[in-house]
């Protein structure tokens, strides 16, 4: 099978038998591909294009079809992402609390727009619309925590606390595990 | 042993429970304390809100950080004492929560959510036994009785779909899936200024899973989904470990209760999508595809998951099925006024002084939400402006906050009751930014299914900029009402439908907002800026 080499990022790291051993774990419940790409993105943060081929050919639907669903979710990145996802949310509730200076501050700290990556790969920042916290806004997640009534001045802190807590000894150019 | 609750929804985790709850354990390593982390009440401003059991009922403090541990332990904390500035009293008296018509959010917050045992006790699964003594007719029959409506937004009779669903013949369709039919759950709650949804999986997740049995028995299904929204990592953990537990005590499974009726429930996670909210998208993603609108007919009832007769609710619809069968469908009809019956849980969010979950019978009035409750702005600015609804969803200027908050009434006024999310913007909020944003939300989650939706959005968007930057402004207020009613008379779902509410109502409501000098035009900042 064809596995793109252009895609450094992902095409020699790739967990093949990993990926296969997932969608034959799921292929038999109605509905297996959406649980499929969850299953790469907690694992991955991503979903490499060399996954593409290897999900169409267990589940024996078309590159197209993994592609067309791939593509349609906010959720699935198709680069690697940071170390840590910072979501914002823009959403109604949040602006009424302040969230579009929230998220100029985001932006200004990190020195990136919407779905990019620091640098060194520390953050990915996006967008999120609602994250049910509505009461206590403007909030914002980080990895899989939410965080309420979110300050410029809490950004930052938690921003340092992501940064400096695990792995400050992580070598830049690391690898996903695999 | 003093027992002492401390929250771990969302909101509380938001704001440090998981921090208090350290400290708390630190601070009584040596004291004989039982700690449980219960759902939340509800009443968000005043989290972490946590309690301690005591003679005289459980008694509130909040909203408590860590840095709080050491002076309300030296105040008498474990004793329920009113010492500390932090104190709220005993947690069923304060007015928020003691004027409130609870029946769906009967038990939130004041069981432990992933214990079984905890919701047995108060009350659980009173209505499955009812239930299974019963027909599926005579299920579906007492569910029509209480009158019980969507409460997704669209508000569709429960029994009218369960009833559907219940004479539909499983067996046109297609293998292997032929014979079958299907109870889905939409907790895909991605309406801005809601989170009702969430509190109930988060604070109360086995009311879900027996009003999805219950539901199963009703129409003859023995499979559930619940479609629940990647963006609640929370609720996710909780309902999985709740399942979990009532499989292994013999609530779901191939013999409910020892009746020899099978059913299973599996959670599955959205990706990110907003339009997955919609019935027929959310089926289609469920079962693995882009999460596109499909055109109705057939309804999902007969020709819904894997092309078979489903029910799809919504998590409030299906929580209320327990009281339904538990009390009767008379008990619940009791509440609410004209074809609005029951409760429905309001939430006051947004730039609110005490915002949180108010639920209530329909046709209270928006303004004692916003006051009696709300308290008005935590700016403490003068309310401008209140979405009701969620993001498809008129703004509603103060002429209208009088109006019974009741689906019909809202409906005469333009306005939409939907999910009951309430959002309040004080008076620094620029309407223009908000019908412009209206616009890019449809952009930015359109399905891309129907031309109007995908590209009208856009349009709108630009020329929303148009009238701020006063290029030919009269002629592009004339476009942009034009391009409303081209959204409005011909997208295939309420996602391009709807976002005409918003725009609508701010220039309506709000025209000053969009006849500014293009020098002066400034966006829309909060106090905080």
């Amino acid at each position: 099978m064809h596995i793109s080499a252009q895609d450094s990022s992902a095409g020699a790291d790739l967990p093949r038998d990993w990926i296969q051993v997932e969608v034959a774990a799921h292929k038999a419940k109605p509905g297996p591909l959406l649980p499929i790409l969850h299953s790469i993105r907690n694992r991955l943060g991503y979903i490499p294009e060399a996954a593409v081929p290897l999900i169409a050919e267990g589940l024996q639907i078309t590159r197209a079809e993994v592609h067309g669903v791939i593509s349609f979710y906010h959720d699935f990145n198709t680069h690697p992402v940071g170390r840590n996802r910072l979501q914002v949310c823009r959403a109604e509730a949040c602006q009424a609390r302040g969230c579009r200076s929230l998220e100029a501050h985001a932006q200004e700290t990190l020195g990136i727009g919407y779905h990019q990556t620091t640098p060194d790969g520390e953050f990915t920042l996006e967008p999120v619309y609602c994250l049910g916290n509505c009461a206590t806004g403007p909030s914002v997640r980080l990895n899989d925590d939410i965080h309420g009534r979110v300050t410029p001045k809490r950004l930052d802190a938690l921003l340092d606390q992501a940064t400096t807590q695990p792995l400050t000894l992580q070598p830049l150019a690391e690898e996903p595990e695999s | 042993m003093t027992r002492i609750y401390v929250p771990r929804d969302t909101t509380a985790l938001s704001l440090g429970a998981n921090e208090v709850a350290e400290a708390l354990k630190q601070a009584c390593a040596d004291r004989d304390i039982d700690l449980v982390r219960n759902g939340s009440r509800g009443l968000f401003w005043l989290e972490p809100l946590i309690e301690v059991e005591t003679d005289r009922g459980r008694v509130a403090y909040g909203p408590v950080t860590s840095e709080d541990i050491p002076a309300l332990l030296d105040e008498g904390l474990l004793d329920g004492q009113p010492g500390h500035p932090l104190y709220q009293g005993p947690t069923e008296e304060i007015p928020y929560l003691k004027s409130q018509q609870r029946l769906t959010f009967e038990r939130a917050g004041i069981i432990d959510p992933v214990s079984l045992d905890d919701y047995i006790h108060h009350g659980g699964y009173v209505g499955l036994r009812k239930a299974l003594a019963k027909t599926a007719q005579e299920i579906v029959d007492e569910v029509k009785t209480s009158g019980l409506r969507g409460r997704g937004g669209a508000a569709f009779p429960a029994g009218i779909k369960w009833q559907t669903v219940l004479d539909a013949d499983a067996r046109t369709g297609s293998s292997p899936y032929s014979k079958r039919k299907f109870i889905v759950c939409n907790a895909d709650e991605g309406d801005s200024g809601t989170f009702a949804d969430r509190l109930v999986m988060e604070a109360d997740p086995f009311m879900l899973i027996e009003g999805m049995t219950i539901a199963g028995l009703a129409v003859g299904a023995d499979t559930g989904y619940i479609y629940l929204r990647s963006e609640y990592p929370v609720a996710h953990q909780i309902l999985n470990e709740a399942i979990a537990t009532a499989e292994a005590e013999g609530y779901l499974g191939d013999n409910v209760l020892n009746s020899g009726k099978a059913f299973h429930l599996e959670v599955r996670l959205g990706a990110g999508a907003y339009i997955c909210g919609e019935e027929t998208s959310l089926l289609d993603s469920l079962e693995g595809k882009r999460g596109q609108v499909r055109v109705k007919p057939p309804l999902p009832a007969l020709k819904g998951a894997f092309g078979q007769p489903t029910v799809v609710n919504n998590v409030l619809t299906l929580a209320a099925v327990p009281f339904i069968l538990a009390e009767g469908g008379e008990a619940y009809a009791d509440y609410g006024m004209g074809r609005s019956r029951g409760t429905l849980a309001f939430q006051l969010t947004g730039n609110i002084e005490r915002g949180g979950v108010v639920e209530l019978a329909f046709g209270h009035t928006l303004r004692e939400l916003l006051e009696d409750y709300g308290g008005g702005t935590a700016s403490g600015r003068p309310i401008r402006a209140v979405q009701v609804g969620g993001p498809l969803g008129a703004y509603m200027p103060e002429s209208q906050w009088d109006t019974p908050l009741d689906y019909e009434a809202f409906s005469e006024v333009g306005a939409v009751v939907g999910h009951g999310g309430i959002v309040v913007f004080d008076d620094t909020v620029d309407m223009l930014d908000q019908a412009r944003f209206a616009m890019e939300f449809c952009a930015v989650e359109s399905c891309g299914k129907c031309t109007p939706c995908r590209i009208g959005s856009t349009r709108g968007v630009e020329v929303i900029d148009r009238i701020r930057n006063n290029e030919h402004r009269d002629n592009n207020l004339i476009l942009l009402e034009d391009l409303c009613d081209t959204l409005e008379d011909g997208s295939l779902c309420a996602m391009g439908g709807m976002t005409p509410n918003p725009v609508r109502s701010a220039l309506q409501y709000f025209p000053d907002d969009f006849h500014r000098d293009s020098t002066t035009a400034s966006q829309a900042t909060s106090e905080e800026a």
